[in-house]
């Protein structure tokens, strides 16, 4: 297998913390770029949707003729890497979103958007995730969703350590279905690229797949 | 509130996750609203959060009197219309209103100079707090020291309720022109300027080593056309707040959202001047240079 020296990686740039994502990008050896435009879309081998509101992402995918092209993207097997905000958009259905929400449906997940409550419950902890070598992630949740059910095909990477007890106990936090992952926390906002790092590498792949 | 998550690794209200929901409003717009239906109004044009108050900036100009926290009852009825972040302001210095604010379960609150101040000398203590803060400054000392204080995002004042945005021009070239000339300076020099700016030092250090503020910088004070909300993104802001702007104006819903598509393609004219035709009326507005001392609200804190 040929080995993409720089593969093109898009973070979707209506709004949110994009630029976080470029730069984590960029350090995991991608050539990042922002995406407000179809022929930018065009242009990329991989997407990062990155966190924000979710709501707003939605009404401007909208808004800037964006939405068709990227399901259309996602239908063909366009990679991508969702989180927060990012992986509420990927979902098949979303709970507790306005009924006017577009889903992309990328991934056969359900998910709840605000599960873990308010800008005050939202915290961060350590998380063991499938696949992350040396050691845990630090996962920061804000005002984060998680994921309520997963179907056929969909790995669980990462879940809510069990010992944290309450309702959010054991919930999945993290998920892959073919070239498409997500996360309900934000490794953009930690400085820790290891799973900037497995999206890239999965990029690369389906780069020099269909060559 | 207690966290259902509150285990020795794992914890609510750290620097991460208050920081971290200012970068996830960064490019959006955040409006204020004073009744339940306006806050569905901004959701639905694509507000990224809602400031919930009383009277926008422009009435409590006109009506003059202590201005004050909300009814709770009022900012309940905002945060159960919208599920977007709902914002609520607090005076200057009185934590008695912000730590009702987080007991309403507000996502954050705005220590804010159109309230009239509680407290001549002392800011809130924010580090004291789950919920974060975000604060008004003028210029980048001011900036600081809220910092130094626990705010954990910055708007410029700007003139609220002027639908004028020279105020907030000057108040975005000042801290983006501060900010540059620190990271410019010999590591020596950092003292001197942390004294100039009566800011805290290891802060100036900080911001002298990345070349940006350590917390996100939004613009307020003044923006009423989707044209003004792109010139201060230009000038270096990462969103835009807007007050009387859209609810003093002829059509709210649609300049709301035209000022929030001007604020993601800000760098784009074309786009700028397809949603800036037939908004209707602006707000009134009024210049700020002919206004005397004791009706400038931005000269409010220290």
């Amino acid at each position: 297998m040929t080995t993409v020296a720089a593969p093109t990686v898009g973070v979707l740039a209506l709004q949110g913390n994009v630029a976080e994502h470029l730069d984590a990008l960029q350090a995991c050896g991608a050539d990042a770029r922002p995406v407000r435009r179809p022929a930018e879309l065009d242009a990329v081998d991989g997407l990062v949707l990155p966190g924000g509101e979710s709501t707003t992402l939605s009404k401007l995918l909208v808004a800037f003729d964006l939405l068709e092209p990227l399901r259309a993207r996602l239908a063909a097997g366009l990679p991508a890497f969702g989180s927060c905000a990012g992986m509420i958009l990927l979902a098949r259905e979303a709970i507790d979103a306005r009924p006017d929400q577009h889903q992309l449906g990328a991934l056969d997940v359900v998910v709840r958007r605000n599960a873990f409550g308010r800008q005050v419950q939202s915290f961060e902890t350590d998380l063991t995730v499938t696949g992350v070598r040396g050691g845990p992630v630090r996962g920061v949740f804000i005002r984060a969703p998680w994921v309520e059910s997963v179907g056929r095909g969909v790995d669980v990477l990462a879940r809510i350590p069990s010992s944290t007890g309450g309702p959010a106990s054991g919930k999945v936090v993290a998920v892959r279905q073919g070239p498409v992952m997500a996360t309900a926390f934000h490794p953009e906002q930690t400085g820790d690229a290891r799973l900037h790092d497995l999206f890239v590498a999965r990029v690369r792949e389906s780069v020099a797949a269909a060559r | 509130m207690t966290s259902p998550t509150q285990t020795s690794t794992s914890r609510t209200g750290s620097d991460g996750v208050k920081r971290g929901l200012a970068d996830m409003l960064k490019g959006g717009v955040i409006m204020d609203v004073v009744t339940p239906e306006q806050a569905k109004i901004a959701e639905d044009a694509g507000a990224v959060a809602v400031m919930a108050l009383e009277r926008v900036p422009a009435d409590i100009r006109a009506d003059g009197g202590v201005a004050r926290m909300s009814d709770p009852d009022m900012i309940t009825g905002i945060v159960d219309a919208v599920s977007i972040p709902v914002m609520a302001k607090a005076r200057i210095g009185h934590f008695v209103e912000a730590q009702v604010l987080q007991s309403l379960g507000v996502d954050y609150v705005d220590e804010s100079e159109v309230l009239t101040p509680a407290d001549e000398a002392h800011h809130i203590d924010k580090w004291a707090f789950t919920v974060p803060f975000v604060c008004g400054a003028t210029n980048l000392g001011e900036a600081l020291r809220r910092i130094g204080e626990g705010a954990a995002m910055i708007r410029s004042k700007g003139e609220a309720g002027t639908g004028n945005v020279v105020e907030a021009t000057r108040h975005m070239r000042a801290i983006r022109a501060d900010v540059r000339r620190l990271a410019r300076m010999d590591s020596q020099e950092l003292y001197a300027a942390a004294k100039e700016l009566q800011a805290p030092l290891p802060i100036v250090q900080e911001i002298a080593g990345s070349g940006r503020l350590p917390v996100v910088l939004f613009t307020a004070g003044g923006i009423a056309t989707p044209a003004d909300a792109a010139m201060m993104m230009q000038l270096g802001a990462e969103g835009v707040f807007v007050g009387s702007g859209i609810f003093k104006s002829g059509d709210p819903a649609r300049r709301a959202e035209a000022i929030v598509k001007a604020t993601t393609f800000h760098d784009d004219p074309d786009v700028i001047a397809k949603v800036s035709a037939g908004l209707g009326e602006a707000m009134v507005g009024r210049t700020t240079s002919d206004m005397p001392d004791s009706e400038r609200l931005a000269t409010r804190g220290w």
